[in-house]
Protein backbone atom coordinates (compact mmCIF):
# COMPACT_ATOMS: atom_id res chain seq x y z
CA UNK A 1 0.00 0.00 0.00
CA UNK A 2 2.05 3.19 -0.91
CA UNK A 3 1.00 6.99 -0.04
CA UNK A 4 -1.70 7.03 -2.60
CA UNK A 5 -3.57 4.49 -1.30
CA UNK A 6 -3.73 5.50 2.28
CA UNK A 7 -4.76 9.21 1.06
CA UNK A 8 -7.43 7.60 -0.65
CA UNK A 9 -8.48 5.52 2.27
CA UNK A 10 -8.35 8.32 4.16
CA UNK A 11 -10.50 10.59 2.42
CA UNK A 12 -13.46 7.65 2.16
CA UNK A 13 -12.81 6.75 6.01
CA UNK A 14 -13.34 10.56 6.58
CA UNK A 15 -16.37 10.70 4.33
CA UNK A 16 -17.74 7.47 5.57
CA UNK A 17 -17.05 8.33 9.09
CA UNK A 18 -16.70 12.14 10.01
CA UNK A 19 -14.74 13.53 12.52
CA UNK A 20 -16.93 13.76 16.01
CA UNK A 21 -17.60 17.55 16.41
CA UNK A 22 -14.86 18.93 18.63
CA UNK A 23 -17.25 20.56 20.81
CA UNK A 24 -19.11 17.35 21.98
CA UNK A 25 -19.70 17.32 25.82
CA UNK A 26 -22.05 15.27 28.30
CA UNK A 27 -25.48 16.22 27.80
CA UNK A 28 -25.85 16.16 31.86
CA UNK A 29 -23.29 16.59 34.92
CA UNK A 30 -21.63 13.04 35.20
CA UNK A 31 -20.88 13.85 39.06
CA UNK A 32 -23.73 12.80 40.76
CA UNK A 33 -23.89 9.13 38.42
CA UNK A 34 -20.20 9.08 39.86
CA UNK A 35 -21.09 9.39 43.53
CA UNK A 36 -23.92 6.80 42.48
CA UNK A 37 -21.49 4.39 41.39
CA UNK A 38 -18.83 5.09 43.89
CA UNK A 39 -21.92 4.37 46.86
CA UNK A 40 -22.78 1.41 45.05
CA UNK A 41 -19.32 -0.28 45.01
CA UNK A 42 -19.07 0.69 48.63
CA UNK A 43 -22.40 -1.30 48.91
CA UNK A 44 -20.99 -4.18 47.13
CA UNK A 45 -18.18 -4.55 49.15
CA UNK A 46 -18.06 -3.14 52.23
CA UNK A 47 -14.74 -5.34 53.24
CA UNK A 48 -12.61 -2.94 50.69
CA UNK A 49 -11.78 -0.54 53.10
CA UNK A 50 -10.27 -3.14 55.44
CA UNK A 51 -7.33 -4.78 54.37
CA UNK A 52 -6.62 -8.27 55.41
CA UNK A 53 -3.05 -9.69 54.80
CA UNK A 54 -3.62 -14.05 54.39
CA UNK A 55 -1.37 -14.57 56.98
CA UNK A 56 -4.33 -12.51 59.53
CA UNK A 57 -6.88 -14.75 58.99
CA UNK A 58 -4.38 -18.15 59.25
CA UNK A 59 -3.61 -16.98 62.56
CA UNK A 60 -7.05 -16.36 63.59
CA UNK A 61 -7.90 -20.18 62.69
CA UNK A 62 -4.59 -21.38 63.90
CA UNK A 63 -5.82 -19.56 67.62
CA UNK A 64 -9.05 -20.97 67.21
CA UNK A 65 -7.89 -24.70 66.66
CA UNK A 66 -5.38 -23.98 69.63
CA UNK A 67 -7.93 -22.83 71.98
CA UNK A 68 -10.35 -26.00 70.70
CA UNK A 69 -8.04 -28.52 71.29
CA UNK A 70 -6.02 -26.96 74.43
CA UNK A 71 -8.77 -24.89 76.08
CA UNK A 72 -6.13 -25.03 79.18
CA UNK A 73 -4.06 -22.49 76.72
CA UNK A 74 -6.83 -19.84 77.21
CA UNK A 75 -5.10 -18.53 80.31
CA UNK A 76 -1.88 -18.21 78.63
CA UNK A 77 -3.61 -16.74 75.62
CA UNK A 78 -5.24 -14.15 77.67
CA UNK A 79 -2.06 -13.42 79.82
CA UNK A 80 -0.03 -12.41 76.63
CA UNK A 81 -2.74 -10.55 74.65
CA UNK B 1 -6.46 22.55 28.61
CA UNK B 2 -4.95 24.45 31.73
CA UNK B 3 -3.29 21.33 34.10
CA UNK B 4 -4.33 20.97 38.27
CA UNK B 5 -2.00 22.70 40.56
CA UNK B 6 0.62 19.94 41.61
CA UNK B 7 -1.05 19.90 45.48
CA UNK B 8 -4.40 18.84 44.30
CA UNK B 9 -2.63 16.30 42.37
CA UNK B 10 -0.49 14.97 45.28
CA UNK B 11 -3.60 15.03 47.08
CA UNK B 12 -5.47 13.21 44.86
CA UNK B 13 -2.90 10.78 44.77
CA UNK B 14 -3.14 9.99 48.67
CA UNK B 15 -6.95 9.28 48.20
CA UNK B 16 -8.36 12.34 48.60
CA UNK B 17 -11.81 12.80 47.75
CA UNK B 18 -12.31 16.57 47.25
CA UNK B 19 -9.16 16.28 45.10
CA UNK B 20 -10.50 13.90 42.90
CA UNK B 21 -14.16 15.57 42.90
CA UNK B 22 -12.07 18.66 41.45
CA UNK B 23 -10.55 16.70 39.12
CA UNK B 24 -13.52 14.82 37.88
CA UNK B 25 -14.93 17.99 37.41
CA UNK B 26 -11.83 19.37 35.45
CA UNK B 27 -11.50 16.68 32.97
CA UNK B 28 -14.39 15.46 32.74
CA UNK B 29 -15.45 16.81 29.21
CA UNK B 30 -11.97 15.63 28.10
CA UNK B 31 -12.27 12.33 29.05
CA UNK B 32 -15.70 11.82 27.25
CA UNK B 33 -14.51 13.44 24.27
CA UNK B 34 -11.82 11.22 23.93
CA UNK B 35 -14.09 8.26 24.41
CA UNK B 36 -16.59 9.61 22.34
CA UNK B 37 -13.93 9.64 19.39
CA UNK B 38 -12.98 5.99 20.03
CA UNK B 39 -16.83 4.64 20.34
CA UNK B 40 -19.06 7.27 18.43
CA UNK B 41 -22.22 6.73 21.05
CA UNK B 42 -22.84 9.59 23.22
CA UNK B 43 -24.70 7.40 25.55
CA UNK B 44 -21.63 5.15 26.04
CA UNK B 45 -19.92 7.42 26.01
CA UNK B 46 -21.43 8.72 29.56
CA UNK B 47 -21.08 5.49 30.88
CA UNK B 48 -17.70 4.78 29.86
CA UNK B 49 -16.41 8.44 31.33
CA UNK B 50 -18.25 7.34 35.05
CA UNK B 51 -16.69 3.82 34.54
CA UNK B 52 -13.21 5.62 33.13
CA UNK B 53 -13.05 7.57 36.37
CA UNK B 54 -14.25 4.70 38.75
CA UNK B 55 -10.77 2.79 37.34
CA UNK B 56 -8.83 6.33 37.75
CA UNK B 57 -10.03 6.82 41.75
CA UNK B 58 -9.51 3.03 42.54
CA UNK B 59 -5.77 3.47 40.93
CA UNK B 60 -4.69 6.67 42.56
CA UNK B 61 -2.21 5.24 44.63
CA UNK B 62 -0.31 3.93 41.14
CA UNK B 63 -0.45 7.71 39.98
CA UNK B 64 2.52 9.72 39.54
CA UNK B 65 1.86 13.52 39.53
CA UNK B 66 4.76 13.96 37.42
CA UNK B 67 3.48 12.66 34.52
CA UNK B 68 0.62 14.93 34.52
CA UNK B 69 -3.22 14.03 34.98
CA UNK B 70 -4.97 13.81 31.34
CA UNK B 71 -2.59 11.98 29.57
CA UNK B 72 -2.83 9.21 31.99
CA UNK B 73 -6.43 9.84 32.32
CA UNK B 74 -6.72 9.65 28.88
CA UNK B 75 -4.77 6.16 29.07
CA UNK B 76 -7.44 4.52 31.21
CA UNK B 77 -10.36 5.43 28.91
CA UNK B 78 -8.70 4.74 25.83
CA UNK B 79 -8.69 1.29 27.46
CA UNK B 80 -12.43 0.96 28.83
CA UNK B 81 -13.92 2.08 25.35
CA UNK B 82 -11.63 -0.85 23.77
CA UNK B 83 -12.87 -3.28 26.15
CA UNK B 84 -16.27 -1.55 25.75
CA UNK B 85 -15.55 -2.29 21.61
CA UNK B 86 -14.63 -5.75 22.06
CA UNK B 87 -17.80 -6.48 24.19
CA UNK B 88 -19.50 -4.82 21.67
CA UNK B 89 -18.23 -7.21 18.83
CA UNK B 90 -18.50 -10.15 21.02
CA UNK B 91 -22.23 -9.15 20.68
CA UNK B 92 -22.22 -8.68 16.92
CA UNK B 93 -23.46 -5.22 17.41
CA UNK B 94 -20.96 -3.61 14.63
CA UNK B 95 -21.34 0.00 15.51
CA UNK B 96 -20.23 1.34 12.55
CA UNK B 97 -23.57 3.96 11.36
CA UNK B 98 -23.85 4.90 15.18
CA UNK B 99 -22.99 8.30 15.01
CA UNK B 100 -24.87 10.52 12.79
CA UNK B 101 -26.43 13.13 14.56
CA UNK B 102 -23.29 14.23 16.21
CA UNK B 103 -20.50 14.26 13.74
CA UNK B 104 -18.87 17.64 12.15
CA UNK B 105 -20.20 19.05 9.23
CA UNK B 106 -18.34 18.05 6.32
CA UNK B 107 -18.86 18.35 2.42
CA UNK B 108 -19.89 15.31 1.19
CA UNK B 109 -17.69 14.07 -1.67
CA UNK B 110 -19.93 13.38 -5.12
CA UNK B 111 -17.96 10.82 -6.07
CA UNK B 112 -18.13 9.07 -2.92
CA UNK B 113 -21.96 7.12 -3.11
CA UNK B 114 -23.89 6.70 -0.02
CA UNK B 115 -23.81 3.12 -0.90
CA UNK B 116 -19.66 3.19 -0.58
CA UNK B 117 -19.80 5.24 2.41
CA UNK B 118 -22.59 2.84 4.07
CA UNK B 119 -20.22 -0.26 3.30
CA UNK B 120 -16.87 1.61 4.35
CA UNK B 121 -18.21 2.40 7.57
CA UNK B 122 -19.10 -1.38 8.01
CA UNK B 123 -16.04 -2.62 7.13
CA UNK B 124 -14.52 -0.40 9.32
CA UNK B 125 -17.03 -1.96 11.77
CA UNK B 126 -15.76 -5.59 11.09
CA UNK B 127 -11.76 -4.29 11.70
CA UNK B 128 -10.10 -5.75 15.59
CA UNK B 129 -11.00 -3.11 18.00
CA UNK B 130 -7.12 -2.84 18.67
CA UNK B 131 -7.00 -1.82 15.34
CA UNK B 132 -10.03 0.56 14.74
CA UNK B 133 -8.86 2.62 17.95
CA UNK B 134 -5.71 3.12 16.16
CA UNK B 135 -7.30 4.03 12.68
CA UNK B 136 -9.94 5.97 14.80
CA UNK B 137 -7.72 8.53 16.56
CA UNK B 138 -5.16 8.60 14.30
CA UNK B 139 -6.76 8.78 10.96
CA UNK B 140 -9.98 9.91 11.26
CA UNK B 141 -9.57 12.41 14.26
CA UNK B 142 -6.41 13.47 12.88
CA UNK B 143 -4.47 12.89 16.13
CA UNK B 144 -1.02 13.29 16.47
CA UNK B 145 0.61 9.65 16.41
CA UNK B 146 2.57 10.06 19.21
CA UNK B 147 -1.13 11.16 21.36
CA UNK B 148 -2.23 7.73 19.64
CA UNK B 149 0.58 6.36 21.24
CA UNK B 150 0.98 7.28 24.81
CA UNK B 151 -3.46 6.83 25.03
CA UNK B 152 -3.10 3.02 23.48
CA UNK B 153 0.38 2.53 26.16
CA UNK B 154 2.36 1.42 22.88
CA UNK B 155 5.66 3.09 20.88
CA UNK B 156 4.66 5.42 17.56
CA UNK B 157 6.35 2.77 15.33
CA UNK B 158 3.49 0.36 16.68
CA UNK B 159 1.09 2.57 15.77
CA UNK B 160 2.37 3.06 12.57
CA UNK B 161 1.87 -0.97 12.24
CA UNK B 162 -1.60 -0.96 13.19
CA UNK B 163 -2.38 1.89 10.77
CA UNK B 164 -0.90 0.16 8.20
CA UNK B 165 -3.08 -3.06 8.93
CA UNK B 166 -6.04 -1.37 9.29
CA UNK B 167 -5.75 0.18 6.39
CA UNK B 168 -4.77 -2.77 4.29
CA UNK B 169 -7.64 -5.13 6.13
CA UNK B 170 -10.05 -2.14 5.00
CA UNK B 171 -9.06 -2.01 1.38
CA UNK B 172 -9.37 -5.83 1.32
CA UNK B 173 -12.97 -6.10 2.65
CA UNK B 174 -13.66 -3.28 -0.06
CA UNK B 175 -12.30 -4.95 -2.62
CA UNK B 176 -14.22 -8.06 -1.93
CA UNK B 177 -17.45 -6.13 -1.79
CA UNK B 178 -16.49 -4.94 -5.31
CA UNK B 179 -15.35 -1.56 -3.98
CA UNK B 180 -11.93 -0.04 -5.12
CA UNK B 181 -10.77 2.88 -3.18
Amino acid sequence: MNEDDRDRMKKLLQQALPPVDMDAEPTRDLWPAMLRRMDEEALAHPQAGINWAWFDGVLAVGLVLLIGSFPAAIPVILYYL
Amino acid sequence: MQSEPSNVLNLFREGDADAFESLFRHYQRSVYGWILRIVRDPAAAEDLTIESFWRIHRAHARFEPAQGFEGWARRIATHVALDWLRAKLRNSEVSAESCAELVAPLAADPAITAEIRSKTAQAFGRLPPKLRVAATLAVIEEQPQKDVAAALGISIAAVKVRLFRALRLLRNDLKRQGITP
